[in-house]
């Protein structure tokens, strides 16, 4: 017989919202959902942003974050409703019976004490072992979580250690008490996809090994199908579909699931050789003030009408290459040629035909976007600025453009904020539209949206280039995406390109060693990938 | 949209100070330097409020000190206002040795108070409006520069700044269309907390006798000519001094409107 | 070095820099403006002739770098100069002036830093509710209200209607330390209030500003009791910004002991400076202003310093 552990019924959570200007409203975060987890089992709550899985996890501890209240169901918690539970005993049970894991480790630890203090802390705050003890136990959990210098490793202040090693000493603080279920609330999303591999590595070891129960939030499926035996799909606070792992992976009931597991499928073939349309030769730059180079030697083509993906993690100089592509940052040495003609390094000495010709769609739509414009200036702007459009032709234009981003009527006259955040990106996709342009620098465009949301905007730019012959620079460093849309990949790192060429040949052995690890890092929508991953690792190990 | 009481309250009474100002030569009961009582007479039918330490009326001298304070507090205000953004503007859009060059400068005269600043100016210029005008404009202006300048420089850093320069959009556009939109509201409300910062400071320099000079008064003066009756248990300065509140609270209750409504305009930060 | 030593050290070098940069402002740019101090001790019918000899007896024949460096020279080794009113030696006259002025402030901090910590941490734990309200509306006012109106309103309601306290802070030499503490109390309230108001709103912001971070939730989320929270995890790192806060206001309270010893009518720095501006006595301004204007970068200069040594990320770099 299980042993349920977690017992929620019928959960229904709600939050004051105050928009400027207009009367606060009531708002439903989670509505009627009901779920339960069996002592060491771990359940994946996954969704995009907004579904509620963070705050159905933070339930599980009675915890509201801002002013959210817990408003209707039941919540047991080892066989007692703590819904309603007084303050007294809701400290009781916090880190002692559940404890949390933030996205945010960087953030989540206080800066002015060192880790072992914080470590420690729940396990001498509830007496549940002595300091030697508890101390002990840290050291233990340091060095199977894989930290460097185990001893020594808690003496550190938060500020002196990296990202990924942070995310592990919060799960070691997250275990420390011994509690019956831990909340890992998207703990590896902020971190590189090299570093995601080896902080989920020790995640789900040390879940294994400690027998403890866990609820692991994501937006990843490929995720969460690694660590969790069943999985709760949620949408707008709603439950969509629950059942085991494998089944949610290999056999979904649901539309939506079915939508979220098919999307990383989308596959694009490559196109035939054409001639560039850019050509960065030799380029080295650094940032004023700095004595070191951000790219270095850096040459590139890019044909016509084609996609090239430049993929990297944080740090390997990707979105430095568009800046000296749009004439932001001038390069040290080297050359970029565009069309058929040298580009001026610097902005401010290029052509009007040259700025046309070279748009730029980025990361974070919101804020690429003047938010006291309305999307009719927004894209009439390059309308009017490089081809002169007025009045009724310009307006005119704009509904076009709208049309074929997939917008329609009615969006001409409402301001960004009046927009979902797929709609923002696409108003950004007409605006670089607009001009005209032979080259797209694509900084990143997808990464801050929802999986299917993303899907849609990638499939658009795969449309337009078909229809406009429009060349992308897609910079990202999500592989999944480059597998979609490239033609051609170049892999950075460190300022350096590793490895160059079409699609084909980048993504088939023999590869170098970083495009090796970055490759074998991305995570697979297969059960047991995870660990067939760590275990061809350490073989390749053994046999040098 | 409906104005909260707070906000009413306050623009009812901004209101009613200036248009007193305005209307002073119109509204006062008698002329402004006229003796027409007793040593600090208690209020009557003759004079609502009494009279002053020689004998004016005290309703008089408050409505004509109310228009010299609400005058040169405008005046700086206007003065610093223009200033300091166009300057802080500037500095933020243009970088480099212009901005820091000004910046230095601001923080230069910023380490000194602004009062004793003014005393050490005052004792070597003549003590005139238009004197003390452009010393409390110019020296409240550093304060201005330093938040427009922050403001557009949060702006500047945005994509769509950047967007509009890949563009190859001149200062103008960028500037007035693009960073100014977005830099109005924390201005506004700066705009208001300014003037109520030259009220406080055209009335300390009155009292102190360092202002606006006699036989011309503001409400500091007003407190300073009747501030010896106090021991003697006789009220009359403490009337200028809570006119002096009540302008400053009612222009702090309009600011703070302000800032909530223009920050939740249509395309706000929300 | 410790780079927190080093960090140190700088900020102490600038500070002083600062200094010199705003003795040539007080004293260069004074000479700068359009005026003419012979002018204005001998009035308008002066003759030319008693002008020039005036001006070459107070030096002001020489060029006005000369005459800097001599005054800064003499500042340095404690030679104020003399006033041209009175013709008295400035630093003998402002000896026992400031120890006056510094026995009010003294006080008046003594007071408000203790009162304005403790109502900021109640206003921030009571963030919204009744005790916040009403400490931040009280606040509100008294920001809105001159220092010389709060001067009136406390002389006219507590030493002449009430009759608890002497109206005039009448101090001199060889009083003893209780009948001294009796005379300053009015100043002291009106400074404690005056100081109050802004020491506490930006304690209760700092205090808020740390209590929303993420760490504070994590606390939370250990089962911590809110005074845990506060005093384990938020106090830590709210020091630097709350000692900030309290060197800003008591550089704020160098503006306020001017024209609240005006008021009360006290024998200080702020008195004398006053009197010497109408006076138009430029060389007593110059010194004074000078004093304040470093006892004002002074204290911004120890705020920043303890800020340096209670950061983290510093005291313990990687």
């Amino acid at each position: 017989m299980a042993d349920t552990l977690l017992d929620i019924r019928n959960l229904r959570i709600e939050a004051t919202s105050y928009p400027p200007g207009e009367p606060p409203r009531d708002v439903v975060l989670v509505d009627d959902v009901s779920v339960s987890v069996d002592k060491g089992r771990v359940l994946g709550l996954i969704g995009e942003s907004g579904a509620g899985k963070s705050t159905i996890g933070l339930s599980s501890m009675a915890y509201g974050r801002g002013g959210v209240r817990l408003t209707g169901g039941t919540i047991a918690l080892n066989g007692r409703d703590i819904r309603l539970a007084d303050a007294k005993a809701l400290r009781a049970l916090r880190g002692r019976e559940v404890t949390y894991v933030a996205q945010s480790a960087a953030a989540a630890f206080n800066p002015a004490i060192p880790l072992m203090d914080q470590v420690i802390e729940t396990s001498l705050l509830h007496k549940v072992m002595t300091r030697a003890e508890a101390e002990a136990r840290a050291i233990l959990l340091f060095r199977k979580l894989g930290l460097p210098n185990p001893e020594r490793f808690g003496k550190r202040y938060p500020h002196q250690v990296s990202g990924g090693q942070l995310q592990r000493a919060m799960t070691a603080m997250a275990l420390c008490p011994k509690p019956d279920l831990v909340i890992f609330d998207e703990p590896t999303t902020a971190l590189d996809v090299t570093t995601q591999i080896e902080v989920l590595a020790a995640i789900k070891e040390a879940i294994r090994d400690t027998g403890v129960a866990a609820l692991y939030i994501t937006h990843d499926l490929a995720v969460v199908a690694q660590v969790a035996d069943d999985i709760l799909v949620l949408r707008h606070g709603k439950r969509v579909e629950y059942g085991s792992t494998a089944q949610i992976i290999t056999a979904p009931a649901e539309p939506y699931t079915q939508a979220l597991v098919s999307v990383r499928s989308l596959d694009h073939v490559e196109k035939s050789d054409a001639p560039a349309v850019l050509q960065i030769q030799n380029v080295t730059a650094r940032y004023q003030g700095t004595s070191f180079d951000v790219l270095k030697n850096i040459t590139l083509d890019l044909p016509a009408g084609q996609t090239l993906a430049v993929v990297g993690e944080s740090g390997s100089g990707k979105s430095t290459l568009a800046r000296v592509i749009t004439g932001l940052l001038p390069p040290g040495q080297g050359q970029i040629r565009f069309a058929g003609r040298n580009l001026a390094p610097d902005l401010a000495a290029r052509s009007r035909d040259d700025l046309r010709e070279v748009q730029m769609i980025y990361q974070m739509a919101d804020t690429a976007m003047n938010p006291r414009q309305t999307v009719g200036t927004i894209i009439g702007r390059p309308l009017e600025f490089y081809f002169g459009l007025k009045g009724e032709a310009k307006r005119a234009r704009v509904q076009e453009l709208l049309d074929q981003i997939e917008m329609g009527k009615g969006f001409i006259d409402r301001y960004p904020a009046e927009l979902s955040g797929g709609q923002k990106q696409r108003v950004c996709i007409a605006r670089a539209l607009a001009a005209k342009p032979r080259l797209i620098i694509c900084d990143e465009v997808t990464s801050a949206l929802d999986p299917l949301v993303a899907d849609g905007i990638l499939k658009l730019l795969l449309d337009l280039q078909a229809a406009e012959g429009v060349a992308y620079l897609f910079i990202t460093h999500d592989l999944a995406t480059v597998r979609a849309i490239a033609d051609r990949i170049a892999v950075m790192y460190r300022g350096e390109v590793r490895r160059y060429g079409s699609k084909t040949d980048v993504l088939a052995p023999p590869y170098d060693a970083y495009t090796e690890l970055l490759l074998s890092s991305v995570p697979d929508m297969k059960l047991g990938w995870l660990e067939g991953v760590l275990d061809s690792r350490k073989m390749a190990a053994a046999g040098h | 949209m409906r104005i909260p009481l707070s906000a009413l309250v306050g623009m009812v009474f901004t209101g009613a100070f200036f248009l007193a100002a305005i209307l002073a030569p119109l509204i006062a009961p008698y002329g402004m330097a006229e003796i027409v009582g007793g040593v600090w007479d208690p209020a009557s039918g003759a004079h609502l409020l009494g009279t002053d330490a020689i004998g004016r009326d005290l309703l008089t001298r408050m409505i004509y000190g109310g228009q010299t304070t609400i005058f040169v507090a405008s005046a700086a205000t206007i003065l610093s206002f223009t200033l300091g953004s166009v300057l802080g503007f500037s500095a933020a859009v243009a970088g480099g040795w212009v901005d820091q060059g000004l910046s230095r400068l601001v923080d230069l005269v910023m380490a000194i108070p602004a009062l004793i600043l003014a005393l050490v100016i005052l004792s070597v210029l003549p003590v005139t409006l238009t004197v003390l005008i452009l010393v409390m404009g110019l020296l409240d202006a550093t304060r201005v520069f330093r938040l427009a300048r922050a403001v557009a420089v949060d702006i500047t850093v945005m994509d769509y700044v950047e967007a509009a320069r890949l563009r190859g959009e001149g200062w103008g556009w960028i500037i007035f269309r693009e960073i100014l939109p977005n830099a109005l509201s924390p201005l506004v409300a700066e705009l208001g907390l300014r003037f109520i910062f030259a009220v406080l400071f055209i009335s300390t320099l009155s009292f102190l006798g360092l202002g606006v000079q006699p036989p011309l008064a503001d409400w500091g003066g007003i407190v300073k000519e009747n501030a010896s009756g106090l021991v003697y248990g006789i009220p009359a300065a403490l009337i200028p001094a809570f006119a002096i509140a009540a302008l400053a609270i009612s222009v702090n209750l309009v600011a703070d409107w302000v800032l909530s409504r223009t920050t939740s305009l249509k395309g706000g930060r929300g | 070095m410790h780079p927190v030593l080093t960090l140190v050290v700088q900020r102490v070098a600038l500070g002083f820099l600062l200094l010199l940069a705003v003795s040539a402002v007080i004293f260069l740019g004074v000479a700068a403006l359009p005026g003419d101090t012979a002018q204005a001790i001998l009035g308008q019918s002066a003759t030319p002739q008693a002008l020039a000899n005036l001006r070459a007896e107070m030096g002001l024949d020489q060029p006005p770098l000369t005459r800097y460096f001599n005054w800064l020279g003499g500042v340095l080794t404690g030679d104020l100069g003399t006033s041209i009113s009175n013709g008295t030696d400035i630093a003998t006259a402002i000896g026992q002036r400031l120890g006056n002025t510094l026995f009010l402030a003294f006080w008046a901090a003594v007071i408000s830093v203790p009162l304005a910590i403790l109502l900021g941490l109640v206003a921030a734990r009571y963030n919204g509710r009744w005790p916040d309200k009403l400490i931040s509306g009280v606040t509100l006012s008294t920001i809105s209200l001159p220092e010389f109106v709060v001067g009136y309103l406390v002389l006219y309601f507590l030493a002449v209607k009430w009759q608890l306290f002497p109206s005039v802070a009448m101090v001199f030499p060889g009083m003893g330390l209780m009948e001294r503490l009796n005379a300053v109390i009015l100043p002291v309230i009106v400074l404690v209030l005056v100081v109050l108001a802004h020491m506490m709103r930006m304690t209760r912001a700092a205090i808020l500003n740390v209590m929303q971070s993420a760490y504070i939730e994590t606390a939370e989320l250990k089962g911590l009791s809110p005074m845990k929270v506060i005093w384990r995890h938020a106090f830590p790192n709210a020091i630097a910004p709350v000692v900030n806060v309290v060197m800003l206001n008591l550089a704020y309270l160098v503006v306020g002991v001017v024209v609240v010893e005006v008021v009360f009518v006290y024998p200080g720095m702020g008195q004398y400076l006053v009197d010497h501006v109408a006076k138009r006595d430029l060389p007593v301004v110059q010194a004074v202003g000078l004093i304040f204007a470093a006892v004002y970068i002074g204290l911004n200069i120890l705020a920043d310093v303890i800020s340096i040594l209670a950061n983290p990320r510093l005291r313990h770099p990687k």
